[in-house]
């Protein structure tokens, strides 16, 4: 028996998840589908931070946007997920870091986020903890904050669910069959689905989709290396970012650090793990001892990653598909995904419901990838030399 | 380009095995230890300041027995590349990932045994984080390592052979007013019996010399009971049990050691990339291994770190071990000779007794649905049986152990889920309604245990 | 005061001071720090969420149950660390410092 909607959602990560909620909230019959359990990919397991500092000028309508979900992420679906306005400071240690440290201070002050800037002896005042160096400068932003990933998505889902959504988990898609009346999708657990409209959050697998729907986008599968201390007193509210990449790292309240760095690693031929090489928690390590002294005691007890999808110019790919009607593309957060998720959401809801978007998402859209590919310097300061090329 | 030296991971008896048949073929194993001393778990070496006492503890012909086994791996390790204090603590493209004496370093392999051996199996109750609780197997690492008794009024409880083992040295050493309280009861130890004899007769007959032993005034043996709670406010005050009939009882005691049994240590088989698969009468997941004890290209398991058999199967399956990477070097797909096939014969049949005898000594799976809610099943970060169970039973909620993990904080201690893992994935199946073995297996995270962040810093070390 | 958890198996003739949070116990060369808590009455240090006591659990150095600190800032496992005279011991992390603005 065919269930129809008006409209599936491939994917329930975070994007999906939102996208699923706002949809409900705009009266339309929603079906969200998760071949695995939600949130459990990089929705659950990236770092939870939720910065708005360096970021591209262009990005902030879309962030700023999301920051005030986040901040009002109790009421949106009725359950907490840790948010936490701890404010974040970002830190250059190079010269090179201290030029796009003072550019992206501009951007934000530019887009109405509020910075501070220091460095020499009122930096050394502010952040005694730090093994401080001549040269140093940092930009605190207080709007800045985080939450706990692995809790966000599932709230987002029960909240949907309670909207009038159908979640279906455990039921990987193996066909999607597109005619006049829509799309018709089931697999193996997955009894026959239909809607008009078709959402794909398949995050770093959504390129199969895409595919099938002659649209090609150059999406790679990796993670960064991530650990986590064992819980110590509660000391460091702010998150710690350098621009260097080496350092980002956060304490929660419970006491435990955690802590991501660059540069990414590529996932496992499978294409559903991340390992991390020892030599990256090392280096990770390395620099947390060098830059917070006061931490090279504690012991590390946790390593891990995830599967995130990134696109070579460190953008997501959202809005309508350019060969088939109904189709919309929300996957390729590139490491930031976790942050605009809300808006992300939101947004597609309005362009799937035939409104005008608050966000003008046209530097998202999916075209981009035919013409002149944009290589962003993230992806080659963000990731190992080796490039696109997979672990051997 | 050259070869590397064969690597054995674990100076137990596997290990040890392992590494002496690879001297034997003029080859010179790399062996690494975590311990400063070699030995394993079961055969754990005396701390100096118990060496004296050796006779008192295992008897005149054991002790004996196991001077001259010392003896004899003392000799293999020192012809090896020893190196004891090793914690290898991460395992990635053919490369393992040691921290010793403060150091790191990164040792490429060709071929690799582990031989991890394996710790007791706990079914959390309620009032099992009270000091003086300790596990089973502590009982006897304390006597044998730390020199000491758990305390003056003993209980030794759960479901395993380590039980009459433990007390009977407790008793050795002087220690009086011993309880034991084996889950089991007589009738299903006798119903396990015959499978035992027919698969391990002197194991069995060894068994039946200690229980002669322990029948004495000052020892009380309860069968077919099972624990309750511990008592205590800051520390273990009483142990209340349930028998048989349903009527419990309440047991003054000042230390309680309880365990079920074994759980094989596998997180650096998983990460040299080991595959699993779950055995329906042990109840828990096993890495795949052919005959040989081979797990992969350049990966061997030998002990009861690849499937539970107790010593002698142990120090089988190593010697089988190096005879197959022997033979992988040679460009042969196995070991052909009659040492190989006696020895597959002979671990097999060991390992078979272990199945049989998890009926003796059987895992209380059905305690987790009656757990109280308020039971701490991490003790590391303090989760509760009724935390993971609202996380299960939510709407969206996790079914699958990694994201109840994740989602509860159960197992994501400094410990990563040694002890609370087992339960976890009971409380879950039980919670979700689920056979257990579709609920997931805990995946295995580096490092394998804390190690300091300023390890890494060599420039602060120096 | 409550018998103490540990009961020594051998004649145990303390040859060394150790101090646990600044205040001074005999022990001996040698034998395990949980040991030389346990056996003269004292607790290795509390859980970090719950403040319950804990002295460790597997006396293997799997459980982290009897983790101790040494003024240094190293963190022990007691069962695992053996007693060198004129250790001195802290049962909480020492000294973390604010490192709140």
């Amino acid at each position: 028996m065919t269930q129809s909607f008006d409209a599936v959602i491939v994917g329930g990560g975070l994007f999906g998840a939102f996208t699923g909620l706002f949809l409900t909230r705009m009266g339309k019959r929603v079906a969200l589908v998760e071949r695995g359990h939600v949130g459990a990919q990089s929705s659950g397991a990236n770092f939870g931070k939720l910065r708005l500092q360096g970021r591209a000028i262009e990005q902030y309508p879309l962030s700023l946007a999301a920051q005030s979900h986040w901040e009002n992420f109790e009421s949106l679906t009725g359950e907490g997920c840790e948010y936490d306005r701890t404010g974040m400071i970002y830190l250059a240690s190079s010269p090179d870091g201290r030029q796009k440290l003072l550019k992206y201070a501009q951007n934000s002050l530019a887009c109405g986020l509020e910075v501070e800037v220091v460095e020499g002896e009122a930096l050394r005042r502010k952040m005694p903890w730090l093994a401080a160096q001549d040269g140093m400068i940092a930009s605190c932003s207080t709007r800045c904050a985080v939450a706990n990933p692995r809790l966000g998505t599932p709230a987002v889902v029960r909240a949907m669910l309670r909207g009038g959504g159908v979640l279906f988990d455990n039921a990987e898609v193996t066909r999607i069959a597109h005619g006049s009346n829509g799309f018709t999708l089931s697999g193996p657990t997955l009894d026959t689905v239909s809607a008009p409209v078709l959402v794909n959050a398949a995050g770093a697998w959504a390129a199969a989709i895409c595919a099938q729907f002659g649209e090609e986008v150059p999406l790679i599968a990796a993670g960064p290396p991530q650990f986590v201390t064992e819980p110590l007193p509660y000391t460091l509210r702010p998150s710690l970012y350098t621009i260097e990449g080496d350092l980002l790292l956060r304490q929660i309240p419970r006491g435990n650090f955690i802590f991501a760095g660059y540069p990414r690693t590529l996932a496992n031929a499978d294409g559903e793990h991340t390992l991390v090489p020892p030599q990256k928690t090392l280096a990770g390590m390395r620099s947390v001892a060098r830059k917070l002294p006061f931490l090279r005691h504690a012991e590390v007890i946790r390593v891990w990653s995830g599967v995130e999808g990134y696109l070579p110019d460190m953008l997501p790919v959202l809005g309508p598909s350019q060969t088939t009607p109904g189709l919309f593309h929300a996957f390729g957060g590139s490491g930031g995904g976790f942050q605009i998720a809300p808006a992300v959401g939101e947004n597609l809801a309005y362009q799937i419901c035939g409104r005008p978007p608050p966000v003008d998402l046209t530097r998202y859209s999916i075209g981009r990838f035919s013409s002149n590919l944009v290589v962003s310097e993230k992806m080659t300061s963000e990731f190992d030399p080796s490039g696109y090329d997979r672990r051997c | 380009m050259s070869e590397l030296h064969p690597v054995v991971i674990g100076a137990g008896p596997a290990g040890l095995a392992c590494a002496k048949a690879l001297l034997e073929a003029g080859l010179r194993p790399v062996v690494l230890e975590e311990n400063p001393r070699p030995g394993g778990q079961g055969t754990r070496r005396l701390s100096p300041l118990m060496t004296p006492e050796a006779e008192r503890l295992f008897g005149h012909a054991q002790a004996g027995a196991t001077a001259r086994r010392e003896a004899e791996e003392d000799r293999v390790l020192a012809a090896c590349d020893w190196r004891p204090g090793s914690l290898v603590w991460g395992i990635f493209d053919n490369r393992l990932a040691i921290l010793r004496d403060g150091r790191h370093d990164s040792l490429p392999y060709d071929r690799l045994l582990i031989a991890t051996g394996a710790t007791d199996r706990i079914m959390a109750f309620p009032g099992w984080t009270l000091p003086g609780v300790f596990s089973l197997g502590a009982a006897q690492v304390a006597l044998k390592q730390h020199a000491a008794f758990i305390g003056s009024r003993v209980v030794l409880a759960g479901a395993s052979p380590l039980l009459y083992l433990a007390a009977a040295q407790y008793l050795r050493m002087g220690v009086r007013h011993l309880t034991i309280v084996d889950a089991a009861s007589r009738a299903q130890k006798r119903r396990a019996a015959a499978g035992m004899a027919m698969t391990g007769l002197s194991t069995l007959i060894e068994g039946l010399r200690l229980l002669r032993e322990l029948r004495r005034p000052d020892v009380r043996r309860i069968d077919g009971a099972d624990l309750v709670r511990a008592i205590g406010g800051e520390r273990l005050e009483a142990v209340e049990i349930r028998h048989a009939s349903g009527r419990t009882e309440t047991l003054a005691c000042d230390a309680l050691a309880f365990g079920h049994g074994l759980r094989p240590e596998t997180q650096l088989a998983e990460l040299a990339g080991a595959r699993f698969s779950f055995h329906p009468q042990l109840r828990n997941w096993f890495p795949i291994i052919d005959a040989d004890g081979r797990a992969g290209q350049r990966l061997w398991l030998a002990g009861d770190g690849a499937m539970t058999g107790g010593r002698e199967a142990a120090a089988y399956s190593g010697r089988l071990a190096a005879l197959s990477m022997l033979a992988d070097r040679a460009g042969a797909a196995s070991p052909v000779t009659r040492e190989a096939r006696a020895l597959r014969r002979r671990a097999r049949r060991l390992r078979r007794f272990q199945v049989h005898s998890a009926g003796a000594f059987p895992w209380p799976h059905e305690q987790a649905a009656a757990m109280p809610d308020d039971t701490i099943i991490c003790r590391c970060e303090r989760v509760t049986a009724g935390e993971i169970r609202k996380a299960v039973s939510s709407t969206a909620g996790p079914v699958e152990i990694n994201r109840v993990k994740a989602i509860t904080r159960c197992g994501m201690g400094r410990c990563q889920a040694r002890f609370c893992g087992p339960t976890l994935q009971e409380l879950t199946a039980a919670a979700s309604g689920r056979p257990v073995e579709s609920v997931g297996r805990l995946r295995a995270q580096a490092p394998l245990r804390p190690i300091p962040v300023g390890s890494a810093d060599e420039e602060a070390r120096a | 005061m409550n018998p103490p958890l540990f009961r020594s198996a051998v004649a145990r003739q303390p040859d060394a001071i150790i101090y646990l949070d600044g205040i001074e116990m005999p022990a001996r060369s040698g034998e395990s720090l949980i040991t030389a808590l346990l056996a003269a009455g004292l607790m290795t240090g509390r859980s970090e969420f719950d403040g319950s006591p804990r002295c460790g659990f597997c006396l293997m150095g799997a459980c982290q149950d009897c983790t101790l600190w040494a003024i240094s800032g190293e963190r022990l496992r007691a069962c695992m660390t053996e007693v060198v005279d004129g250790m001195e011991l802290c049962r909480l992390p020492p000294e973390p410092g604010s490192q709140n603005e």
